[in-house]
């Protein structure tokens, strides 16, 4: 922690300033997109892309990601499989074939 | 006895405890609010409605407002761990007291969109939509809630601890803020899932 000098925080502190206005003008790219009225398929895509986008600034900078030790990086890599299989496996649920009689 | 690892890191981590902790304890709240997630794209593909109609009672510039002031709460936060990290005390204040008056910003744009809904009888009981969206727009507000009690504690009564031990107490901020990126993090998701699409 004390290896950060008063100087490279105020570099920090420009990089928090530019990221801030990068999401505000995602912010309302998001909203105007939506108005858009792309197929169901685009209109899914670009907005997730968009807030991925968003996310990963945040993450990157905001919560300081992208200069973190590997161990942080492993617990989120993680995370990111098992949320891929939380967010996948219900909806193969639901692509089931086998329609069960009662 | 001195809890461990507050300030220095663990060789085998790379990391202080509190840092692995906090970033462990996000990875829980990745699932929890995942699968609500899963749960709103299963209730809609398996919904006879047009979600996109009937998203269309949500307030989209109420919450494009909430949604810059979340992010700005967020730029706050790190402002005031930087300002702990260039050794001033006041300006940590002042960010830290900007970050609290957002989070309430947030809550009472929530309140008068949750409001407005209750008084044209739109409840959750009303249809699946809407079961889903009080569902996940109340438990995040119940994480932001959470935050305002962590960060005014830090602003207050916590803040003592900069006279003691000044890197501990900037290892803390540096954690709360963590958990609020997360929650800003939460709601740049759910804006557009909720409200956009």
């Amino acid at each position: 922690m004390s290896s950060h000098s008063p100087e490279e925080i105020k570099k920090h502190v420009k990089i928090y300033i530019t990221v801030f206005a990068a999401l505000m003008v995602l912010t309302f790219v998001t909203v105007a997109v939506s108005y858009l009225h792309l197929s169901i398929f685009y209109t899914v895509l670009v907005a997730l892309v968009i807030a991925t986008v968003k996310g990963s600034l945040v993450a990157s900078y905001f919560m300081h990601l992208i200069s973190e030790k590997k161990m942080i990086y492993w617990a989120l890599l993680l995370t990111v499989v098992f949320f891929i299989f939380l967010m996948f496996v219900p909806i193969l649920t639901s692509s089931d074939p086998i329609i069960y009689r009662n | 006895m001195e809890i461990p690892y507050t300030i220095e890191t663990r060789e085998d981590t790379g990391v202080n405890n509190a840092k692995l902790g906090i970033w462990l304890f996000l990875a829980s709240e990745v699932m929890l609010f995942g699968a609500l997630f899963t749960t709103y794209i299963l209730l809609r593909i398996g919904s006879a409605d047009d979600w996109s109609q009937l998203n269309d009672i949500l307030n989209v510039p109420l919450a494009t407002l909430n949604t810059v002031v979340l992010i700005s709460s967020s730029v706050t936060m790190v402002m005031s761990w930087a300002s702990l990290m260039m050794k001033d005390f006041k300006k940590y204040k002042l960010y830290m007291g900007l970050t609290i008056l957002c989070s309430f910003g947030f809550l009472i744009i929530k309140y008068f969109e949750y409001s407005a809904k209750f008084e044209h009888h739109l409840y959750p009981s009303t249809n699946t939509f809407l079961a889903i969206y009080f569902t996940m727009t109340a438990l995040h507000g119940l994480h932001v809630i959470g935050g305002i009690i962590v960060n005014t504690y830090f602003w207050g009564p916590g803040s003592k601890m900069w006279n003691t031990q000044p890197e501990r107490f900037t290892n803390r901020i540096e954690i709360a803020g963590l958990y609020w990126h997360f929650v800003d993090l939460v709601w740049i998701f759910l804006f557009p899932v909720l409200y956009l699409l």
